[in-house]
């Protein structure tokens, strides 16, 4: 029915089992916009954030998704300024994955401000003080950087392809596209550090609180580094479950070896830093705040363990061993634990300073999100799975993949 | 006398005597009034409960017949900047939209309604938890518990809409009245005692004292240097310009966060 949109040459499902396939997330995506509706007319009220749980599912959702997305714009960095040629294989998948998760944490954001209408005010009145404001001007801008090199695949779709202006307006883009490669890596750089350093400045919650390197905390290059170990592997996690779900090979193997090895690379560093770093705020920043680890609960300790000992150094040693990284059941498990490990880290950031309290006589506070909460979160994930499908079914994602799969 | 504005760098504060202090809550229901703080007819939810000045009960964790209570009104902190190149108020320096502002010459932190975006950055930055996030639309058609209600607001201060973060101000809009009366009366400086909260005004048993920190002939400058005088987390040197008073150790230590190897919190062995 849809056949004139498919790539050429490319095989894909027929159109009644793509529809059924789409019926879960389009279910998920209106589960998402209905409580979207109802947050927007009714407040904020429908959502169990606090005064004290300020920051709650929603951030963690946008700081998880958004370090997961990173794989979008290192990959650009690693394709076109660093010319691994490799990578080309991939980078549409990359840029693709990039793109729902920056225009999905920017539609939560969106909703999870009190007053929607006056997003502006963050450029208006802008306050070059708060690492929010570079946040928000990174983000924005490195959206439409995103739009800026999906519009040149969407333009490859066989029949969009057909219409001379789109074909050459697409075909010079790909031209340029190493400026807004840069331009991109620019940016993301920039707001991965700052949703780090929005946390690192807070100066009287000791839970988060870092020294730094002017006016950048430590948490400003330890969220840097922790995106772009963790990106690649969320972009590889994303095309094997495409490959098990087409039952086809869409990208060659030396390609997800070299995004595996360079993120287990920057895996390690991270780790060693991170592990610096908490013993720097155990041993410096908490004793001066008249803390210790101890006041937090083992629950916290924990957590932590957890972090960097189990979704750590695990996936790094899986990631750096050539045996582990070359088979493809544990390199799946790395990749897992590695995209784990961020969401854990990004959670025990968020969750953690809100939670603990700073103030002798203060409680510790528990949160749990209502339904409207998650159904934004799922709607986002059902909002990924659409985008995605109808990508790989309509477009040339996979650059590699008729070759690949030809006998 | 030329009737110009001048500026002398005032920092207004507060000094609260929890020796004096009963509980009773007229801070926090004369704060309220005085604030146009919303009310909604169920207000058990105590986590997005508005109250700008919030009354805290600690005790000393002692059994019978030894145990000791104290009441810890707090309002907001105002804290201050550094001063010497380093660390800005925690609230102001994180506001994105410029909707939280310190203001030098009178040390106040205001809050401008109007440009909050409700992102509640300032909320997580706070550790004082003294601001607040309207969850719910306050004097709205939209509320209509509301109803009748708008008749009770005071003209002077201007209501919240939903999804903008409050705290308290010290009362700006009183110091602007104290002004405004100076300037009449061809003043160039407000006497001790013409600009109060509303906080100050209301307790009972006087244990709130407001004035200029800066000027060494106001008793709150006076009282900030007493030997009782402590501050909420001064060791995070946030600087808040609200000092507290207590001739109990164990009420002292309350204010901060101890490690065993720096002292023995009472907080920590007694409770």
């Amino acid at each position: 029915m849809d056949s004139a949109f498919i790539p050429e040459g490319a095989k894909r499902c027929s159109t009644p089992v793509f529809f059924f396939w789409t019926i879960p997330w389009v279910m998920l995506l209106a589960f998402g916009g209905f409580s979207a509706a109802l947050c927007l007319i009714f407040g904020l009220n429908q959502t169990h954030m606090s005064d004290v749980f300020a920051f709650a599912l929603w951030i963690v959702f946008d700081l998880a998704v958004i370090a997961l997305g990173a794989g979008a714009f290192f990959t650009g960095f690693l394709t076109y300024i660093i010319k691994k040629d490799e990578l080309k294989d991939i980078i549409n998948a990359a840029v693709i994955i990039g793109f729902i998760c920056y225009s999905g944490a920017m539609g939560l954001l969106a909703i999870d401000i009190g007053q929607p209408l006056r997003n502006w005010f963050f450029f208006w009145h802008a306050n070059v003080h708060s690492m929010l404001v570079e946040v928000s001007f990174c983000i924005s801008c490195y959206l439409s950087v995103l739009l800026i090199e999906y519009i040149p695949i969407i333009f490859e779709n066989r029949k969009l392809d057909e219409v001379k202006d789109f074909h050459f307006f697409g075909h010079h883009l790909h031209h340029i596209m190493a400026i807004f490669a840069a331009t991109g890596t620019f940016l993301s750089f920039f707001h991965q550090g700052s949703l780090g350093g929005m946390f690192g400045v807070m100066y009287i919650r000791p839970f988060v609180a870092r020294w730094g390197f002017y006016i950048w905390p430590w948490t400003f290059f330890l969220f840097i580094l922790s995106a772009i170990a963790a990106g690649p592997c969320f972009t590889i996690l994303c095309t094997k479950l495409t490959e098990a779900l087409s039952k086809k090979k869409l990208v060659p193997d030396n390609t997800i070896q070299l995004l595996a090895k360079i993120s287990g690379g920057l895996l390690t560093l991270y780790l060693i830093l991170k592990i610096l770093d908490t013993y720097a705020w155990v041993n410096g920043i908490l004793p001066q705040a008249g803390q210790g680890l101890s006041d937090f609960g083992s629950y916290t300790t924990m957590m932590l363990t957890f972090e960097i000992g189990v979704f750590g150094i695990i996936p790094m040693l899986l990631l750096i061993t050539p045996f582990t990284r070359k088979s493809n059941f544990w390199l799946i498990i790395a990749c897992l634990m590695n995209c784990t490990g961020i969401v854990l880290n990004r959670y025990i950031v968020i969750i953690g300073s809100a939670a603990l309290p700073v103030m002798p006589f203060d409680k510790l506070w528990t949160y749990m999100p209502t339904w409207q909460e998650w159904g934004i979160a799922l709607g986002m994930i059902g909002y990924g799975f659409l985008i995605f499908s109808l990508s790989y079914r309509y477009l040339p994602v996979f650059p590699k993949e008729k070759e690949l799969n030809s006998f | 006398m030329e009737k110009t504005e001048t500026h002398h760098g005032h920092k207004y504060g507060m000094v609260i005597d929890l020796d004096k202090c009963t509980g009773c809550g007229t801070c926090m229901v004369a704060c309220a009034s005085e604030n146009n703080v919303t009310v909604r007819s169920d207000e058990t939810d105590k986590e997005r409960s508005i109250t700008w000045m919030k009354l805290y009960k600690i005790d000393n964790g002692k059994p019978f017949p030894e145990t000791e209570v104290c009441y810890f009104p707090r309002p907001c902190m105002h804290c201050d900047e550094d001063g010497h190149g380093g660390h800005h108020s925690p609230c102001v320096s994180v506001c994105p939209a410029t909707a939280t502002k310190l203001d030098h010459n009178t040390g106040i932190v205001s809050q401008i309604y109007t440009r909050c975006v409700g992102c509640r950055y300032c909320q997580a930055a706070c550790p004082y938890h003294a601001r607040y996030f309207n969850w719910w639309d306050g004097y709205s058609f939209l509320q209509p518990y509301s109803e009748g209600m708008e008749r009770a607001l005071s003209p002077e201060v201007s209501p919240r809409m939903r999804g903008v973060v409050e705290k308290c101000t010290f009362c700006h809009h009183r110091l602007m009245s104290a002004k405004n009366r100076a300037y009449a009366e061809d003043r160039r400086e407000l006497e001790e005692g013409e600009y109060i909260t509303a906080c100050t005004e209301a307790c009972p048993a006087q244990a709130i004292t407001f004035g200029d920190l800066s000027n060494h002939d106001h008793e709150v400058y006076k009282l900030s240097k007493s030997d009782r005088a402590f501050r909420l987390l001064e060791r995070l040197n946030s600087k808040p310009k609200v000092y507290y008073l207590s001739s109990k150790e164990w009420v002292k230590k309350f204010a901060d966060n101890y490690t065993p190897d720096q002292i023995q919190p009472a907080t920590k062995k007694e409770i």
